[in-house]
């Protein structure tokens, strides 16, 4: 196990800057995402931490000792790629083999770490299939096993998931988790899919523009975004500019509508602010023909159900635009499009940062 | 017991497939005619002993003469030497353009082709410049193979750009470098596997074009194989049909030696894909 740092790491392409100054630590055993959208400089920090790509300026530690400077083939990290990369000539076996054969392990020891290895990733009956053979899944489980085979200080995996389909890399993501968890290998994993990275992750590093935004454990990242990149990056938000009323209130969309807030926001009365709500701190209530919306509720119209499964989301026309809600689908059928709603915000789900 | 049957008009629409159709049959007759004539007429040339009368006489003379032996095996000699030489600057430099300098690629596109523009004559007469910087060269028939380096290059790069484009070769090496594999090892052990059909086409094409080239060795006085060719083309027609009949030979075996060495050794395929074994 390993201890991993970033300090200051930039990195220019000519003319543009696709990492300025990324500092990070992950600590032994600990298993960090990198998320974000393309473009956002998390794939070239990777490459960079591999020793693919020559940092423009900062330095990379792993125990404490530089590595800044030291070629990919002496770094000890085992890496796993977005596009398949088994070795075509060699059978599953052999691939995982090749970083043992390399190092000069006697045929016995690779024999017994490849088995073993191959067993860890499920496919010793498939130990002497060729690349061309074996599904994408599997290859990339094979992938994993090769990475591991030289029992790397630290675990790489680049989009490993996003060539696969869907079922599959729910089914990999997991495994990757046990395995993980059950070799206690510092990882680091780039993705773009916020639901992956919120799954296997025991901390999330959001970035964008080559910055880092965000660091935090998946729920804090999630629940408490710092700014409206991660707040609209990871899950879905309800986005509205708004003053502050009060110490437990603001007032959004060009109605004034008053929302209940609970956290402690610190801001003067009138000053501006973005009113982040995620769509599952959105309740709804039926209205009965022609009644008024009791206290505390906005009235809404249903525009359209989108059915996500256990949740259906809702679109509704309200007097300070349109709000998403998520319900659960079997009480979001009762509430057909055309329905008049009243919308009853729970302050513990309304998120205030500055505009 | 069930009885399988097959639908009438899938039957027949299998059977529309499976006949040719008039055209592609009359094509590849003619086809094979133009080729399989000239042949022919020259095997039945090359047996006439006297008038209709056939043996294996003008080829016996062929074998029993010295300077048939000693012309094929410099031939041969030099075309393994340009194989090996071709092989060993090239595999490196096409590499290291894929992975390190795809920009550069374009440019040598152009050079590859260098040797289609500048004559032999031409060639030959810019050697007098090696000989003065590599005297010990002169006479010897190295500086043949090293001529040839230059003739077979336009093959070589393309063969080789061929098999190279048809890898990911950034991630099979990154691959290798991340498992530990110093570069030689990743070539060696993971990059030239996968372009060995590559690799014996290049070999194959210098193979033709040495034993066949004839401009360079006749200017520089060498009796290479096509030379001897030239010489007995000149001085007897039944024994230039033969020799022409056993280059012919030896050339079909030589491209189905490396047919039958592709499919045994499993080498990549289009896509980079090890052919099922």
């Amino acid at each position: 196990m390993a201890k991993l740092e970033l300090r200051g790491i930039r990195k220019e392409f000519g003319e543009v800057t696709a990492l300025e100054g990324l500092s990070l630590e992950v600590g032994s055993g600990e298993f960090v995402s990198l998320l974000g959208p393309s473009g956002c400089g998390k794939t070239t920090a990777l490459r960079i931490v591999a020793g693919f790509e020559r940092p423009t300026g900062g330095e990379l530690l792993v125990n404490d000792q530089d590595v800044t400077h030291v070629p990919a083939n002496r770094r000890n990290m085992g890496m796993v790629f977005q596009a398949y990369s088994l070795f075509p000539n060699m059978t599953a076996k052999q691939n995982v083999e090749f970083g043992l054969r390399v190092r000069g392990a006697d045929r016995a020891e690779r024999h017994r770490r490849a088995s073993e290895l191959l067993e860890l990733v499920g496919l010793s009956a498939r130990a002497d299939r060729y690349p061309h053979q074996l599904s994408g899944g599997q290859q990339q489980r094979v992938a994993l096993a090769r990475a591991l085979a030289i029992q790397p200080a630290v675990l790489l995996l680049d989009e490993p998931l996003s060539a696969l389909d869907a079922k599959v890399r729910v089914q990999l993501r997991e495994e990757i988790k046990r395995i993980q968890t059950q070799l206690g290998i510092t990882t680091l994993y780039v993705t773009h899919d916020q639901e992956e990275a919120l799954s296997v992750s025991d901390r999330v590093v959001v970035m964008s523009e080559g910055r880092l935004e965000q660091v935090g454990v998946p729920a804090d990242i999630y629940r408490n975004p710092r700014t409206p990149f991660v707040a609209e990056f990871v899950g879905t938000m309800n986005r509205f500019d708004g003053r502050v009323e009060g110490p437990d209130a603001v007032a959004i969309g060009s109605t004034g509508t008053r929302i209940p807030v609970l956290e402690p926001h610190g801001r003067g009365v009138g000053e501006p602010v973005l009113v982040l709500i995620r769509p599952e701190s959105v309740g709804l209530e039926e209205l009965p023909n022609g009644a008024a919306p009791a206290g505390g509720l906005m009235e809404a119209t249903v525009l359209l159900h989108t059915f996500l499964g256990a949740v259906t989301r809702m679109g509704l026309e309200s007097p300070v635009g349109t709000l998403i809600a998520d319900l659960p689908s079997v009480r979001a059928l009762t509430l057909s499009p055309g329905t008049r709603v009243g919308i009853r915000i729970d302050p513990s789900g309304v998120r205030l940062l500055s505009p | 017991m069930a009885a399988v049957t097959v639908e009438p008009s899938a039957a027949v629409a299998a059977a529309r497939r499976r006949r040719p159709s008039f055209w592609a049959v009359f094509w590849l007759v003619m086809a094979a005619l133009y080729f399989l004539v000239p042949l022919y007429s020259m095997v039945q040339f090359s047996l006439e002993v006297a008038p209709h009368r056939y043996g294996f006489h003008w080829y016996a003379q062929i074998f029993a003469d010295p300077l048939f032996r000693s012309s094929f095996l410099l031939s041969l000699r030099l075309a393994i030497e340009t194989m090996l030489i071709g092989l060993v600057l090239m595999v490196p430099t096409v590499y290291w353009v894929h992975l390190r300098l795809p920009k550069l690629r374009p440019v040598m596109d152009m050079v590859a082709i260098l040797p289609f523009v500048v004559p032999p004559v031409a060639l030959v007469v810019g050697l007098s410049g090696v000989f003065t910087v590599a005297p010990w060269l002169l006479g010897s028939s190295q500086i043949l193979a090293l001529v040839y380096v230059i003739l077979a290059l336009p093959f070589t790069y393309r063969s080789l750009d061929a098999g190279m484009r048809a890898i990911d070769v950034r991630t099979l090496t990154e691959a290798a470098q991340s498992v530990g594999a110093p570069w030689w090892k990743t070539l060696f052990f993971v990059i030239m596997p996968n372009i060995r059909t590559a690799m014996l086409g290049a070999a194959f094409l210098t193979l033709a074009i040495v034993m066949g080239e004839y401009t360079i060795s006749s200017l520089l006085l060498f009796n290479t194989f096509a030379v001897y060719i030239y010489y007995i083309g000149n001085t007897e027609a039944y024994q230039a049909a033969a020799l022409a009949i056993i280059s012919f030979v030896l050339t079909w075996g030589a491209m189905m030696g490396l047919f039958f060495l592709s499919r045994r050794t499993g080498a990549a395929g289009p896509a980079g894909v090890a052919v099922t074994r």
